[in-house]
């Protein structure tokens, strides 16, 4: 019997999961509940969170941190980026700030923002796109560096002003490179925001995090890390619908499934 | 300079073009002092073996890069400093296709004209009209990839003819091509140019295309001068076809021992 490679793909996915739920399941049998809460308990609790405005509502709130972190990050980084790409001599000044950068654990810009800034939604945006910053600023610029001087050679032939060399052959350029980032740098984002929200945020996903742990509430603390999970999968799947349109162009071999 | 006699269109006294080593041990010389005029109207074809330095010279009447010496004028102009004073005046058909691979055909033949301003509309159908001249109609939608290497090829010539410039550049652009349809584009190019008043460089390796391409041929030994020059009038298109290829022949085949690097000696 011959199954669709597709389909065949999601049974493995759904007997690995449903393995590690019946493994969970069963240490709550053995284990008080608020070491490994029931499944159904956890399922609940994710569940009334999607549907309790005052609750969804924060892990908007949340989203809307990761989303303006992202998009400063990826404007800084490209207004970055792109000048190196054109003068290759300001690398040298650059680079090895950003690689400095990189080494910082958000742990430490916490620290530093709370010192250095007042306002919560500051603080936050600023460790956002500080941590983001040097991935999408080097990612913009390998795929600047990707252009192809046979099609600059085609387009300079036709002297065109700056700004459209830039629209017709920087940006389609790019574009793969910027969607890649961003699939990239938005499950780092996720992970770092819950650390940022430690700067004093009074809602969030990180808050929520953090008053589970003070009522020692597995099920909750697992509820609201789901809510995060679950909001990379959504975005990174709207993402990759993006690029199957943008990115139409590009030949498919049949042989890939 | 006698008053009356018009200025050439292209001029080039004295180029040379040196281009640095990349392990930095001086330079290599493509392009050797070289000095040639074309007229308003003349289809030159220039023919030469491969590395003699075609493409760097094409490059330099372009204005892509720089003599090392001499001057390039084209019309009155410096191409690579007065780079935007040849807006749209010259149009170029390279050796590969160069086809935006996210561009369908249409919009890779719109490109000149969106950077030269034209309105969406008019550039449409200019486009749509060069697509149909070469024989592309129907595929105007068609991304490249979907399209075959000498469609390829068609949709890049309509893309250079298409902004209608004063001078066309077309460095080797059928020799990715099958005999066949070198030879219904090759009559294609010749047609369009003759028709539109135009005037044009054409680069083959071929000794028939240049023959068959050019008013003038101009054969290039390495490092690209001018090693022989013949003009391609009704005579020697017909009867005298066979001495001057004979003679283009030899002037090639005199280069091979003269420019080949000397063996070296092997040690036992
Ligand atoms: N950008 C460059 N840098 C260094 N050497 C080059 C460059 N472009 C061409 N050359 C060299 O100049 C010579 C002539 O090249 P080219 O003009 O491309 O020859 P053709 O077009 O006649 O085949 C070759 O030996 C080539 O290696
Ligand atoms: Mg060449």
């Amino acid at each position: 019997m011959t199954l669709n490679p597709r389909l065949r793909q999601f049974l493995q996915a759904t007997a690995s999961t449903l393995v590690l739920l019946a493994a969970w399941q069963i240490a709550s049998y053995f284990f008080p509940h608020y070491l490994f809460p029931p499944v159904q308990d956890i399922v609940v609790r994710t569940v009334r969170i999607l549907v309790t405005w005052p609750e969804l509502k924060q892990v908007l709130e949340t989203a809307m941190r990761i989303f303006v972190g992202l998009a400063g990050a990826f404007v800084l980084g490209s207004l970055l980026a792109i000048p190196i790409g054109r003068y290759p001599k300001i690398e040298s000044y650059i680079t090895p700030f950003l690689v400095f950068l990189q080494g910082i654990p958000a742990l430490s810009w916490v620290i530093i923002a709370i010192i250095w800034f007042h306002g919560t939604e500051f603080r936050i945006a600023f460790i956002m796109i500080i941590t983001t910053l040097p991935a999408f600023t080097f990612q913009v610029l390998d795929s600047y560096r990707s252009m192809s001087k046979d099609l600059f050679e085609m387009t300079m032939s036709f002297r065109p002003s700056g700004w459209t060399l830039f629209r017709v052959l920087i940006v389609p350029t790019i574009l793969p490179g910027i969607l890649t980032a961003w699939k990239i740098n938005l499950g780092n984002a996720a992970r770092v925001v819950v650390v940022a929200e430690l700067v004093g945020a009074t809602g969030g996903v990180g808050y929520e995090l953090l008053r589970q742990q003070q009522l020692f509430d597995m099920a909750g603390a697992l509820a609201w890390t789901i809510q995060l999970v679950l909001f990379v999968l959504v975005v990174q799947q709207i993402i990759v619908w993006i690029e199957n349109w943008l990115l139409r162009y590009r030949p498919v071999s049949e042989r890939a499934a | 300079m006698q008053e009356s006699a018009p200025a050439p269109l292209i001029r080039f006294s004295n180029v040379t073009k040196e281009f640095a080593k990349p392990d930095g041990s001086g330079s290599f010389t493509a392009v050797d002092r070289l000095s040639f005029s074309i007229e308003k109207g003349e289809i030159v074809a220039v023919l030469g073996k491969t590395g003699c330095g075609k493409s760097t010279m094409f490059n330099l009447l372009a204005g892509l890069i720089e003599p090392t010496s001499g001057k390039v004028d084209v019309t009155g102009h410096d191409p690579f400093q007065d780079f935007n004073a040849f807006r749209g005046k010259i149009g170029i058909v390279f050796q590969n296709d160069r086809l935006m691979p996210w561009r369908t055909a249409l919009d890779n033949v719109v490109l000149g004209l969106e950077i030269l301003d034209a309105r969406r509309s008019e550039a449409e159908v200019i486009a749509r009209r060069w697509l149909s001249r070469l024989g592309l109609s129907g595929h105007e939608g068609d991304y490249p990839h979907a399209l075959s290497g000498g469609m390829r090829q068609r949709v890049s010539i309509a893309r250079a003819f298409a902004v209608e410039p004063d001078i066309l550049l077309c460095d080797e652009p059928f020799s990715s091509l099958d005999e066949m349809t070198a030879r219904d584009l090759r009559a294609e190019f010749v047609r369009l140019v003759k028709q539109a008043g135009k005037t044009a460089v054409f680069i083959t390796h071929h000794i028939n295309e240049a023959m068959d391409v050019g008013d003038r041929i101009m054969v290039f030994h390495r490092p690209a001068r001018i090693a022989y020059e013949a003009r391609m009038d009704a005579a020697s298109k017909g009867a005298g076809r066979q001495a001057i290829q004979d003679e283009i022949l030899k002037v090639l085949s005199l280069e091979a021992g003269e420019g080949m690097p000397p063996v070296p000696a092997v040690v036992a």
